[in-house]
């Protein structure tokens, strides 16, 4: 799979469209849409949706390979939630760099995380990006634009404001972008990490994904706030809510927000209210969720669904558009499986490697070693007790 | 060039080095304006300025994660903790975080977190501690706790050098206490080496930090007044452990006491004697012996911190225990 070649959509230099009030004196009033989505090119749509389809149906083919045991450890899907991950991450440039959360395979995939990358992480390969030190989407590659977030919570947003403090220490035209989920607001690393970043004007864009539910903790449990977007208040910085399953709206909050953080305006919150359709993990049936909800966000707010309602209605595409991308989106992933099924397992003593620079590894102890015991092994003392000549190196 | 404290070789180290080298730069609290609470980072930001001397937040987790953060970008950060008792607010991300990025992500995270550590000062239970064995603990960080101004110096411009994350525990009794001439040039103490503070042929004491002039001070007393040859080993470096130093004076002296000023129960002593009981069991002449803090909250008044820390008195009585077993 060509890498990169699918991302030409990013950052095509297109100016957004700015409302007319605040133009120059004497111009006329003028009609334009004020959203910067009225300037994306027809193949930029079209992308949205590409990302979007190529993150549902990956995610589906790791249900299946979940169900044959081929993934070794949980999965995490972000059924529902494709349009924030997807909208937001097209919102920056190449050189940009995000850190996803768990639901924001989109962001990634839209930063040129490829599907056979996926799939070797959740399947433990030796040749995945981590080389099967870590487990489904965490993992980055600064290159390419992202970096891979800990199990920890929160703990992505200070390290997002020491990327961006080193964009502005060195005034490079950057911006970071990070993702958090609603649970991770309570965090102490988000709070100071975001109070940091504010306090520096670091060119960083937060996003509060809600999607109602921390695990199985609703918002109500989370935080007394009417709403998380009030936060940046207390923050001094400007908040931003929008429709986290609308693609277009998504990509509107975000694109001001990131054009600000390069001017060097600072840290903009922004909430994207969504909602997590499947539970914290693949094995959560989801039992605290009221029946129902999950059925009527399904129904009447699917994010794909609402999209391709958009393309085919008032934005002029056809149904053979998207067809087209739903065909090459099954074809690549098709491709990545059978890829990824083949790739190696690691090899065990790979897991002794690079825990530092220097040393470059760490040895296998006396018991992998074929060894019966440390004092078979053992070196000897020429006579027992004290003597002064020097011994032969070596030991252990 | 005169003799200076080893506080200001902490500093000339880091004026050296942010000269040197520009992706290097300071992020505390209290560091700039103010130079630190025992100011140490004093005159930095008038040479430097606040692009590159960061009065931050009191926010611990915030400066070690953004230092973490500049450095997966190519920054040096060398992050101060006001006292080293600090990084148990930042525990997080410097153990499931930074010494984690290398093996886990591929993202190197070169920076120095320092501070001032240890007791013997009345600093009472938040201002004096020894945390060092959670981190030496932890695969991923290095640690260092060097006792001379010739090491701190030298080994502080080696953890700026180096491209992992180095955990740099700076004594403060010592700060003001200890002087010495710089060597001359650019000096550099390489990580992982401990030092032989004293040559002796009876008994090894192995120790860092503040009780290594404790126990120079002990082997003083028993070579007058027993006739005792005592080596002491500075161990300088705490991740990595020099085991070939350490295998050197046990099989040289087979009469070993480990001190230090951290608590007992899962301090290094321990971890040192089960290296000793591995590699050098057949050398031994006596149990290895420890010397240490007693397991308690290190308490303010001078009665009680002086109790419960140790002492001179203490390794003296250890040492003649070990030579006479």
């Amino acid at each position: 799979m060509k890498k990169g070649s699918r991302i030409e959509g990013l950052g095509s230099g297109r100016k957004p469209g700015i409302g007319s009030g605040s133009s120059a004196a004497g111009s006329r009033p003028q009609t334009l849409d004020p959203r910067p989505s009225s300037s994306l090119s027809r193949a930029q749509l079209l992308d949205l949706y590409y990302w979007m389809r190529l993150t549902r149906t990956l995610e589906e083919r790791l249900v299946a390979l979940y169900r044959q045991t081929k993934v070794v450890g949980g999965l995490f899907r972000s059924l529902g939630q494709e349009a924030d991950a997807v909208g937001s991450a097209f919102a920056l440039e190449r050189r940009d760099i995000l850190s996803p959360l768990i639901r924001n395979l989109g962001a990634m995939l839209v930063k040129g995380a490829t599907p056979v990358e996926i799939l070797r992480q959740y399947m433990a390969k030796g040749d995945s990006p981590t080389r099967g030190r870590e487990l489904n989407i965490h993992f980055g590659d600064t290159d390419r634009g992202f970096i891979g977030q800990i199990s920890p919570l929160g703990d992505m947003v200070p390290v997002m404001a020491g990327v961006t403090l080193s964009f502005k220490m060195r005034g490079e035209d950057r911006v970071g972008l990070v993702y958090v989920g609603d649970g991770a607001t309570s965090t102490g690393a988000f709070h100071e990490g975001f109070n940091f970043a504010a306090v520096q004007c670091c060119p960083l864009v937060v996003i509060v994904e809600n999607n109602g539910y921390a695990y199985s903790t609703p918002i109500a449990k989370q935080t007394a706030a009417k709403q998380f977007v009030d936060k940046a208040i207390g923050y001094g910085v400007p908040g931003v809510q929008a429709d986290g399953n609308d693609v277009l709206a998504v990509y509107d909050a975000t694109k001001p927000a990131v054009d600000r953080a390069r001017a060097g305006g600072g840290v903009t919150l922004i909430e994207l209210m969504t909602y997590r359709r499947k539970g914290h993990a693949e094995h959560d049936n989801q039992s605290y969720v009221p029946p129902g909800e999950i059925e009527r966000w399904e129904r009447e707010n699917d994010p794909l669904t609402r999209y391709v309602a958009r393309l085919t209605g008032e934005l002029g595409f056809g149904e053979s558009d998207i067809a087209g991308v739903d065909q090459r989106v099954r074809a690549e992933v098709d491709a990545a499986t059978e890829t990824a099924e083949a790739s190696p397992t690691p090899a065990a003593l790979d897991a002794l490697i690079g825990i530092y620079a220097d040393p470059p590894a760490e040895q296998p102890l006396w018991f992998r070693e074929g060894v019966r015991s440390a004092v078979d092994t053992h070196e000897r003392a020429q006579g027992w007790g004290t003597f002064d000549t020097k011994p032969a190196s070596g030991g252990d | 060039m005169g003799e200076i404290t080893y506080l200001e070789a902490i500093r000339e180290a880091l004026f050296e080095e942010m000269e040197r080298d520009r992706d290097v730069f300071c992020i505390g609290e209290d560091i700039g304006a103010y130079g630190g609470a025992f100011k140490v980072t004093e005159g930095l930001l008038a040479k430097y300025g606040e692009q590159r001397v960061i009065d931050s937040p009191i926010s611990e987790i915030a400066i070690v994660g953004a230092a973490a953060g500049a450095a997966h970008m190519g920054m040096r950060p060398v992050v101060e903790m006001q006292f080293i008792d600090f990084l148990a607010n930042a525990y997080d991300m410097l153990t499931n975080y930074v010494a984690t990025a290398r093996y886990r992500a591929f993202l190197p995270c070169p920076m120095v977190v320092r501070g001032p550590s240890g007791g013997y000062v009345r600093g009472g239970p938040f201002h004096s501690q020894n945390p060092e064995a959670g981190f030496v603990h932890t695969p991923g960080l290095k640690v260092v706790y060097p006792a001379t101004a010739e090491d701190a110096k030298g080994l502080m411009k080696a953890a700026i050098r180096d491209d992992d994350c180095v955990l740099f525990f700076e004594h403060k009794y010592l700060y003001r206490r200890i002087k010495a001439e710089m060597p001359s040039g650019d000096h550099v103490v390489p990580i992982g080496k401990a030092r032989v503070a004293r040559e002796g042929r009876d008994v090894s004491v192995i120790t860092y930090a503040a009780t290594v002039w404790k126990a120079l001070e002990a082997a003083e007393q028993v070579e007058k007044e027993d006739g005792l040859s005592v080596e002491v080993i500075d161990l300088r470096s705490l991740a990595p452990l020099d085991d070939e130093a350490i295998q050197r004076t046990v099989r040289k002296t087979s009469r070993v006491l480990i001190v230090h000023e951290d608590t007992r129960t899962g301090g290094l002593a321990g971890e040192i004697t089960a290296r000793i009981n591995e590699s050098s069991f057949a050398w031994l002449d006596a149990p290895v012996l420890r010397v240490t803090a007693h397991d308690v909250p290190l308490p303010y008044a001078p009665a009680l911190e002086d109790f419960v820390l140790p002492q001179v008195a203490d390794i003296v009585r250890a040492v003649r225990a070990l030579a006479a077993y």
